[in-house]
């Protein structure tokens, strides 16, 4: 399988003031195309800032990210949203949906900037919504949904771009174990049947239980990186 | 297309933040009503002004009588008779500044016509008063030097007599009494409006001044004038002019200089140039506030702009992420303030339209509605919302995504 994402000696230090913090410390990983991963560590240990760098949020103050061969480091703003418009999917801890608006609005949104004709936009957000379940409640506002329904809005949004790569920063941090386990079976889902690539950070073991790669964190350093031996379906429905 | 989902997405922002919004456009609405009320309302009166000039008469001087004084008690100008034609005529022969010279004489008079009677002030003269004043007939001709000669009772109505006295009837050749002498009526004159300070210029009628010297209001001396009107031949000879009739009515009176005058020379034309001025300086002073009410709406534009952006930090945050360039973002931002001004701008400019109805209604002024106004509002408000909104704009567009999607 091609390398989907490569990192050599990723480095981020954030100043605070007189104090460095050094959030990542040589970062050097591979991640194959159709993978499905859980990036694991304590809280500070870097793997926010990760997410940020492979989602091209944000850059690293030294070391190379490719990505499907791409150096990100050359890309100006504007390139840079190209890349996440088209090729990243974000799902949040705090869903990050726009307030007041609808759930087929707000899964239009990355459609609306990549210039999708409005007919189209409409049909292709609708697909989306129905594949994460959550058909009929299109015209419902954020506050008129269950937090796991919010959060399956957002894997809409993510997904409705075709994306290479889905990027979870501690998507079930909010939600009960019940909401949880459809979240995670929604991403295996999407990893088996669409090919995307997730990457998913959590603290949580039970969900990192149900990927196929963990990759552990600590102080910025990378200090495990395994294998699963046998991968677990969140959803007995969804299991191969 | 990008730029109409912007438009839907600036819509729905302002009807979100309903109150907000329409507060911020408050100053725009009133500085853009300023702005129309003033332009239109201050042309209105300009023509206004330009009108009651046309209607005394271009370059005109009035030389009235001095005041009479009775035990010490001066009475006001006019109150003495002694004023000549003789006056007259030297003014008009020897002031090389004055074009044309028409004296008056006259009075009230009781009319009647049929079973109607009218009151109305009669004023005896000659025909080159109605050249002076810039007067017009609507039906019928002039008296001429014949009817002054053999002081024929002849005579020339205003509209509101012809319309109290005689209805539908036309009134040319038909015999009225005034103070129970018939006259023909041999004109009536366009409609004039009322004068500046008031009075209704169509309510009176005119007669050959030797007619109203001898048979209406009959002169203890002959040929006794009330006024002399007197037209400069420019406007720039008026100052000339008044110094000419000065000199001369001063030798003909044998009034050594230092006396007091037994006459008054007044110059109206200047009277009314320096109410139009006055009426542009107010114009000038009302514009600039609008302006600067203009100005602060703009501000208070930018103000809301600025609290918007940085409420929706996170908002914007998301829409980066998602793929929203800076660009996206500029015109998202850029489009909600200039729609705000606008909008803006378009309530001001019914709320202007009406005022000037209302006003015209209530000073039964004429007031125009210039295109030009509304169309320069238009366009000043659009640039208001581009000129204000950028910088907000701008700022939004510049916010790192990351921090913006951790904006608390």
């Amino acid at each position: 399988m091609a390398n989907l994402i490569e990192t050599q000696d990723l480095v981020k230090v954030y100043n605070s003031g007189d104090v460095k913090v050094v959030a990542l410390n040589g970062i050097s990983l591979t991640i194959d195309a159709g993978g499905l991963v859980a990036v694991m560590g304590p809280s500070g240990s870097g793997k926010s800032t990760l997410m940020n760098i492979l989602g091209c949020l944000d850059k690293p103050t030294t070391g190379k990210y490719f990505l499907e061969g791409i150096d990100i480091g050359g890309l100006d703003r504007d390139q840079l949203a190209h890349i996440r418009n088209r090729k990243i999917g974000f799902v949040f801890q705090t869903f990050n949906l726009l307030a007041r608006t609808s759930a087929l609005e707000n899964v239009e949104l990355p459609l609306i900037y990549s210039g999708v004709s409005t007919g189209k936009r409409r049909e292709t957000a609708m697909d989306a919504l129905h594949s994460v379940g959550l058909s009929g409640r299109e015209d419902h506002c954020p506050n008129q949904l269950s937090g796991g329904e919010q959060q399956r809005v957002a894997i809409a949004r993510a997904l409705v771009n075709f994306p290479a790569i889905i990027l979870a920063d501690e998507p079930t941090g909010n939600l009960d174990t019940k909401s949880s386990y459809e979240i995670i079976s929604i991403f295996q889902k999407l990893n088996i049947e669409n090919e995307i690539t997730v990457i998913i950070v959590t603290h949580e073991p039970d969900i990192a239980a149900f990927t196929r790669r963990n990759i552990i964190f600590r102080d910025g350093k990378v200090t495990e990186d395994k294998i699963a031996q046998k991968n677990t379906s969140a959803c007995p429905g969804a299991m191969r | 297309m990008f730029f109409l989902s912007s438009l839907k997405i600036a819509f729905r922002a302002i009807r979100v933040q309903r109150m907000r919004s329409a507060l911020t456009m408050l100053g725009i609405i009133i500085g853009v009503g300023t702005v129309i009320i003033i332009i239109n309302a201050g042309s209105g009166a300009k023509s206004q002004i330009a009108k009651q000039i046309a209607g005394i008469g271009s370059n005109l001087l009035m030389v009235f009588p001095g005041s009479t004084s009775s035990g010490g008690v001066r009475m006001g100008a006019g109150t003495k008779s002694t004023l000549c034609i003789g006056d007259a005529e030297a003014i008009k022969e020897a002031c090389p500044s004055v074009k044309l010279v028409a004296p008056t004489w006259g009075g009230t008079a009781h009319l009647v016509f049929g079973n109607q009677n009218w009151s109305t002030s009669v004023t005896g003269t000659i025909p080159d008063m109605f050249q002076i004043r810039n007067w017009t007939l609507a039906f019928g001709f002039l008296f001429n030097q014949r009817d002054i000669n053999t002081a024929a009772k002849v005579c020339i109505l205003g509209q509101i007599v012809v319309e109290n006295l005689l209805g539908d009837i036309d009134p040319i050749g038909q015999v009225i009494r005034i103070n129970k002498i018939p006259f023909t009526v041999i004109g009536v004159l366009d409609k004039k409006g009322s004068s500046s300070y008031g009075r209704d210029q169509d309510d009176s009628i005119y007669v050959p001044l030797s007619t109203a010297q001898k048979r209406l209001f009959s002169t203890h001396i002959p040929g006794l004038v009330r006024t002399i009107m007197v037209q400069a031949k420019s406007l720039e000879l008026m100052f000339e002019a008044e110094k000419e009739i000065n000199a001369l009515l001063m030798q003909r009176h044998h009034i050594q200089s230092g006396q007091e005058k037994d006459f008054t020379v007044r110059n109206l034309t200047e009277i009314m140039s320096i109410a139009q001025k006055t009426a542009n300086i107010m114009s000038v002073l009302l514009l600039t506030i609008a302006m600067i009410s203009l100005v602060v709406g703009g501000i208070g534009i930018m103000n809301i702009m600025l609290v918007s952006v940085t409420e929706r930090t996170r908002e914007i945050g998301i829409r980066m992420a998602v793929g929203g360039r800076s660009k996206d973002i500029l015109m998202q931002f850029l489009i909600e303030a200039i729609i705000l001004s606008l909008f803006g701008g378009l309530l001001g400019m019914v709320l202007g339209i009406t005022a000037c109805k209302v006003i015209a209604a209530v000073i039964k002024w004429p007031i125009p509605i210039s295109w030009e106004a509304l169309l320069l509002a238009f366009v000043f408000t659009g640039s208001i919302g581009v000129f204000f909104g950028f910088y907000p704009a701008n700022k939004a567009s510049k916010l790192n995504p990351i921090d913006a999607l951790r904006y608390e």
